[in-house]
């Protein structure tokens, strides 16, 4: 590790140690938007691994989300919740795989549709199977795990994606997203298997993103169809990340905590125009800041070293 | 099959639709030779070499390197064992920088370099092809010769057993066409197998030890540059009947 | 029988609205997600004119079409086009367009839920029921179907037999060798997205004759659309008016057969089955 490598990890873990000690000075408004924060933090950045690079934009975290959420919710009763949150990681990555083979092979807008209709596709399905076999449109999840815990959990898991992320960047599937993000067919001709990049990244930000829904399904304690597979959750995903910068593995962050803050702040004063407030900030994001406020820093803060 | 056949092309035809684009080809290339695909605009040179490199699949035939066949594989395994190109049009890697553009080439094909030993080659192609003082510039600052060197060096970076040169010298002028020819003329004398397809008939002529003429999707001559030049067929085929 | 007329009823409207999506994304380039809402604000302008007026909904889109064309130049004039300038490769201008008509779209959506509210909306307009081969069908559904074949016709005959139908296909199948014959891309592209706009609320209007809707329904029928146009083949419009009655069919036939519930799920279904088996579409061609 060279030396700057150093000082960026040690921030990277004081930043963490410091995140981690919020539950202690509050745990009413302040927690519950840390965990809000904390959900979108690892869903951003790991959306932001695969679509950052690859410039495929994946509508599909609110699905596996919600998968990892009906998971746990149909399995509480029956098998320990950490066992249930394993399971819901490896139904993430088989599903992900799957979709990717399915998809990565084609054009960006392809995929777009298609996992856009995801969401709403597994929910027709789960509310189909739930009225078929005759139990009730919701699931209830009781277990003993507050706010402070979920927290936690999410935080491990962000650092988790951190540590990953940065390993992806470092290696040569790094290199070759970004091969493949320039331009697909010289990728190919330089040999590189571009389904198999794509659908690994792809089954990674799947993964984690069902981990996340399965993790924050205690803190629901009740589960509907309706509410675990919101297209409104794929969307601020892509839009915080964005707005951070997909480019960068510290952007997402730097677009989620104030997104966060205002996004919570508008839903509480404006409830009923949530949609139009989105449509607004992709357009602001499209128009105004196209490579998000990382690009911006890079742009206006003069670089010290040329950065590889 | 001979054994120092580099490369053979058996029959190979690729239609679009109800064009024939390749029709029926044939043609061997040995080692350390260097050979030119030429014909008129639309003759289908550049599907020929797609469908060496795999950027398309031939409808029928096949063709083999080293006498394994590779046609039924998908381009980045042709490109691994050891099969580079560039392109008509360049293509270069636009957000990276000359010196990652070359890496990229060296990574994940016929040769699998990382960290020091990738960097060290990297350095060594683009001072072969004479763009050794812009390794960190950005490729957007890049001359378009520039460009084609970079992309040339990219293709050089993965030591490849056959080198697929498409229009290399297109849109140069004649102090940078020089310049070229003495690049391509230093691979040859390096022992690397080429193919290149080209107008330039300058470079024709002083690159290639045989070429392979096509119209209209067939082989219409094969033989020393001089002598398919003076081809009545090959005349006819770039000018039209009325010249003939 | 009952699915197979009902399928095709379906699949009537679906050709058409498949086809102003298809002018968009085929002709102009630019993948509009937010066509479903122009769909829904035909649809809230053809009930607003019949409650205020009674305006029958099919002489509305004499209004309704102009109207969604203009308001569409101007999205594309004023939103898409400094993209289109901006962006260096096909793959730049997709990602930007897609993230920029979402935008709209939610703005649509937020608006209309603004002004009409969440709930469902329809209204009765010839709600008479006739028998085709024992079974009942609402005239309003025989007079959407035969509107939206007319429509396609009309559609299909102009792009194919007249000299500005000739010019956006040529934009179509390579916009830079149209330039060179002297087409005015840039207009021509602003046009087809404008025409794209007007048909699909045309087609918006018919819907609304029998179909209910709200603010937010708009995304499924760019889905369908979009599953229509690409089982089609992107420029193949013959292959999307047939898709159309396919994905009609086949969602008479889930609904019939299965549950009512799962209609967009067969959608999706097909649309799988294509990625994975015909990628190009049912009447799509491979390009050199």
């Amino acid at each position: 590790m060279t030396k700057k490598e150093v000082r960026n990890f040690l921030i990277a873990m004081a930043l963490f140690v410091l995140a981690a000690l919020l539950p202690i000075a509050d745990s009413g408004y302040w927690l519950s938007i840390g965990v809000t924060i904390a959900t979108y933090m690892v869903l951003s950045t790991s959306w932001a691994l695969f679509s950052g690079p690859t410039h495929y934009i994946s509508l599909a975290t609110g699905a596996f989300y919600g998968i990892g959420m009906f998971i746990v919710g149909g399995g509480i009763d029956l098998l320990p919740y950490w066992m249930l949150v394993v399971i819901a990681g490896c139904a993430g990555a088989i599903l992900a795989a799957l979709i990717g083979l399915a998809t990565l092979r084609l054009s960006g807008v392809y995929f777009v549709i298609f996992t856009l209709g995801l969401a709403e596709f597994v929910r027709q399905i789960v509310t189909w199977i739930q009225t078929t076999m005759g139990s009730s449109s919701g699931l209830y999840v009781l277990t003993d795990l507050n706010d402070t815990i979920i927290y936690w959990e999410l935080l491990v898991l962000g650092a988790l994606v951190y540590l990953i992320g940065w390993w992806i960047n470092r290696s040569r599937l790094g290199f070759a997203l970004r091969i493949i993000g320039n331009d697909e067919v010289v990728a190919v001709h330089c040999g590189i298997n571009t389904a198999y990049s794509k659908v690994i990244l792809f089954i990674f930000s799947g993964t984690v993103a069902t981990i996340v829904g399965a993790l924050l399904a205690p803190r629901l304690s009740y589960i509907e169809s309706n509410i675990a597979f919101s297209p409104m959750l794929s969307f601020i995903v892509v839009i915080t990340a964005l707005l951070g910068g997909a480019q960068k593995l510290w952007g997402p962050i730097v677009g989620v905590i104030p997104f966060m803050l205002v996004w919570d702040f508008l839903t509480a004063t404006f409830p009923n125009q949530t949609t139009l407030m989105l449509g607004i900030c992709f357009l602001l994001v499209v128009y105004l800041i196209p490579n998000g406020f990382a690009g911006l820093i890079e742009k206006y803060l003069p670089l010290r070293h040329q950065e590889r | 099959m001979n054994a120092l056949s580099a490369l053979s092309v058996q029959n190979t035809t690729k239609r679009f639709g109800g064009l024939v684009a390749v029709n029926q080809m044939s043609f061997e290339l040995r080692t350390h030779e260097v050979l030119g695909l030429i014909g008129p605009n639309g003759s289908g040179k550049t599907t020929m070499l797609n469908v060496i490199s795999g950027a398309l699949k031939a409808n029928s035939g096949f063709v083999s390197l080293f006498g394994k066949v590779i046609s039924d594989q998908p381009a980045n395994l042709i490109a691994r064992s050891g099969i580079a190109r560039t392109f008509q049009l360049v293509r270069t890697l636009n957000s990276m920088n000359a010196l990652e553009n070359v890496e990229a080439g060296g990574v994940f094909g016929h040769r699998r370099l990382w960290k020091n030993s990738l960097r060290s080659q990297a350095i060594e192609m683009l001072d072969k092809v004479g763009m050794a003082g812009s390794m960190n510039n950005p490729i957007s600052s890049l001359t378009y010769i520039d460009q084609k060197r970079i992309e040339l060096a990219r293709a050089l970076m993965s030591n490849p057993r056959l080198l697929l040169l498409d229009e290399w010298l297109a849109g140069l002028n004649p102090s940078e066409l020089q310049i070229g020819i003495d690049v391509i003329n230093n691979l040859k004398s390096e022992g690397h197998t080429i193919i290149i397809v080209e107008h330039v008939m300058d470079a024709i002529r002083s690159l290639c030890d045989r070429c392979v003429v096509m119209n209209t999707g067939k082989k219409i001559a094969e033989g020393k540059p001089e002598e398919v030049l003076e081809d009545e067929g090959v005349i006819q085929a770039y000018l039209g009947s009325e010249h003939a | 029988m009952e699915i197979l007329l009902g399928g095709i009823l379906l699949g009537g409207t679906y050709a058409l609205i498949a086809m102003g999506l298809q002018l968009q994304y085929g002709v102009s380039r630019i993948m509009n997600l937010a066509n479903g809402e122009v769909l829904v604000a035909g649809s809230f302008c053809a009930f607003w004119l019949f409650m205020g007026a009674q305006v029958n909904p099919i002489l509305a889109i004499i209004v309704i079409a102009p109207a969604a064309y203009i308001l569409n130049w101007f999205i594309y004039t004023y939103f898409l086009r400094p993209l289109v300038k901006r962006s260096k490769t096909q793959g730049h201008l997709e990602v930007d367009s897609i993230l920029s008509t979402f935008g709209i779209s939610f703005i649509f959506i937020g608006l209309m839920h603004a002004i009409f509210g969440g709930e469902y909306f329809n209204y009765e307009y010839l709600e008479i029921p006739y028998e085709i081969f024992g079974q009942a069908y609402g005239v309003n559904r025989i007079i959407a179907f035969i509107c939206a074949v007319i429509f396609a016709l009309s559609l299909y005959v102009w792009l194919s037999k007249t000299r500005s139908g000739l010019k956006l296909r040529a934009v179509s199948v390579n916009p830079e060798s149209a330039k060179l014959v002297g087409i005015d891309v840039d207009k021509t592209s602003a046009m087809a997205f404008s025409l794209g706009g007007a048909v699909t609320a045309a087609g918006g209007s018919l819907i609304s004759m029998f179909d209910t809707f709200d603010a937010s329904i708009g995304v499924v029928f760019t889905m369908k659309a979009l599953i229509i146009v690409i089982l089609g083949g992107v420029k193949e419009i013959k292959g999307t008016i047939v898709a159309a009655f396919v994905l009609g069919l086949a969602e008479t036939a889930v609904a019939t057969l299965i549950d009512p519930g799962l209609t967009l799920a067969a959608a999706f279904l097909l649309f799988i089955l294509v990625l994975l088996f015909r990628p190009q579409g049912l009447f799509g061609r491979e390009s050199p």
